[in-house]
């Protein structure tokens, strides 16, 4: 495969968050900003988004036809998807070495996941 | 908009002669790059209507270098640099519409499978530089915005700039190791095309073609080089086998179940000849003739059980001396197994469980599943085929995984 798209993504809650510094807080957004740069100039970067807070998560449901809308997020989590990158790069080893550089994996950590392709194998 | 399908073939085969001309007569390749891309796409717009002229080349050639002249007399202040333009052009005057008739595609294609670039660069280059298609085609091949194909292609020309490569062959002692990267960046543009499934991303089957074409001209430049006759053999003997692959709902079909009626007999003539042609001259056995020589025994066989599996396990037993490599392991295995039963197969998948590269592989829990399977153990064959469905992250492959986990009896 030429190259592999991988979700980079931060998660957290109201609690994480308000307890950083803020000139931590500055230097993420900072560096974030930088980062999104270098993958725009080197060709790798497919989008990036930060989510709003989960207090203006609804979910829907639909149930013998009839949709139904409920606040808050769907998953029972202490921590909630807070922005995500998607790339598209050569290996897992680049995919990696982009999430050691995004600023939020020194003062918390960020996930990385392969998103499924459309191509099968030979076989 | 759908440029006439006439027009868009030989531009296609236009495209590395007409930028071969113009950096030869501009010494720039990145700026020519451009200027060839946007006289191409003028002619896709224009010779459909208006008829193609005469000379299309030397169109191509002409509307090129004004472009190039253009971009340089708007940006002459910032970009003092492409005033050698216009000096370096020391033609008479009245030559516009002469081109040498030389073929500098080999020359292209070395460049843009640079060594300092990544394969994505490698191969994004190469398909806009030498297979002629625009960054909108790549970019669709590859799922990727438009925006992000075209930085990708500009980093990799301020690369090669960066490098001080010039536009010439590498020196004879770098040619053999440089023609091995052309022909590993031509051999995943043809399985980006050939992976694909159908439905959403039908065209990038397209790239299937393209590395065939390409590959096919490396091949008239280099006629005695056996690993490109291998490659032009392993791509043709593969791409037979295209129809029979998926079945009518887009899902992937083992080769021991597909309809090899529906196989091209025609590609694998031409594959086959090939192979025989280039394992009779050769001194040196490379790794696509081998593979090459593996997918011919494939192709000449009616079924599975008519296949020669003594060959193709004497042919893995020396990919996996020459060439060792845990993919191959797990494929000599299989071999192994066809020929000596499944335990011999699944003992000689114990070496990769040790092996980082594979431990974790979503292949590794596949054959091994299989092979399982072969054996009569339904739980152990179960768990495996869903250890590897989960591990994947072709969609296609997730499904045909789930669906043997899924009909193995309770």
């Amino acid at each position: 495969m030429a190259a592999m798209k991988y979700l980079i993504a931060i998660y957290g809650n109201e609690e994480i968050w308000r307890s950083f510094p803020p000139e931590a807080f500055h230097e993420v957004v900072r560096d974030t900003d930088r980062q999104h740069l270098d993958l725009h100039a080197s060709g790798e970067f497919i989008c990036a988004f930060g989510l709003a807070d989960e207090v203006r998560a609804k979910v829907v449901r639909v149930r013998d036809g009839v949709p139904a809308v409920t606040d808050g997020p769907y998953v029972e989590a202490k921590e909630h998807l807070a922005s995500f990158t998607i790339v598209d790069c050569e290996s897992e080893e680049r995919a990696l070495e982009i999430a050691a550089a995004n600023p939020v994996a020194r003062f918390r950590q960020v996930e990385v996941r392969p998103i499924l392709h459309e191509a099968g194998v030979e076989m | 908009v759908t440029p006439d399908a006439g027009v868009a073939v030989l531009l296609r085969e236009l495209a590395p002669q007409v930028l071969g001309a113009v950096v030869r007569r501009t010494g720039q390749f990145d700026a020519a790059e451009d200027a060839v891309q946007e006289a191409l796409i003028a002619a896709s717009g224009q010779w459909p209507d208006q008829g193609v002229p005469d000379n299309p080349r030397a169109w191509l050639v002409t509307v090129a270098s004004r472009r190039l002249a253009d971009a340089a007399r708007s940006d002459s202040a910032r970009r003092r640099r492409e005033d050698t333009v216009t000096a370096r052009d020391t033609r008479p005057p009245g030559t516009e519409s002469e081109v040498p008739d030389r073929d500098d595609t080999l020359t292209l294609l070395f460049l843009c499978c640079h060594p300092e670039l990544s394969p994505p660069s490698q191969v994004a280059l190469t398909l806009r530089a030498v297979g002629g298609l625009t960054t909108a085609e790549i970019a669709r091949a590859f799922l990727v915005p438009e925006a992000t194909m075209a930085q990708r292609i500009s980093r990799a020309k301020q690369r090669i700039r960066a490098t001080g490569a010039e536009f010439h062959l590498p020196p004879e002692g770098e040619r053999t190791g440089r023609l091995a990267a052309v022909l590993q960046v031509l051999y995943l543009v043809f399985n980006e095309g050939y992976t694909a499934t159908s439905g959403p991303d039908l065209q990038r089957t397209d790239l299937t073609a393209e590395a065939v074409r390409l590959t096919r001209t490396v091949h008239r430049a280099l006629p005695d080089d056996g690993e490109v006759a291998g490659l032009l053999a392993l791509m043709l003997l593969t791409d037979a086998r295209r129809a029979a692959r998926t079945d009518a709902d887009g899902e992937l079909v083992p080769l021991a179940e597909q309809d090899r009626s529906r196989w091209d007999a025609g590609a694998i003539a031409e594959g086959v000849a090939l192979v025989e042609a280039t394992l009779a001259s050769t001194d040196h056995l490379g790794s696509y003739q081998l593979q090459a020589a593996i997918a011919a025994v494939h192709d000449e066989a009616s079924s599975t059980e008519d296949t020669d599996w003594r060959q193709i396990l004497g042919l893995y037993d020396l990919l996996s001396r020459l060439y060792p490599n845990p993919m191959v392991t797990l494929n000599h295995a299989v071999a192994l197994a066809m020929v000596q039963g499944p335990e011999a197969g699944l003992a000689m998948l114990g070496a990769l469980d040790a092996d980082d590269r594979t431990a974790g592989h979503h292949r590794l829990h596949a054959v091994r599943a299989h092979l399982l399977e072969m054996a009569g153990d339904v739980d152990g064959a179960r768990g495996a085929y869903r250890e590897a469905a989960r591990r994947t992250t072709s969609l296609p492959e997730r499904r045909y995984l789930e669906s043997r986990a899924a009909r193995l009896p309770a």
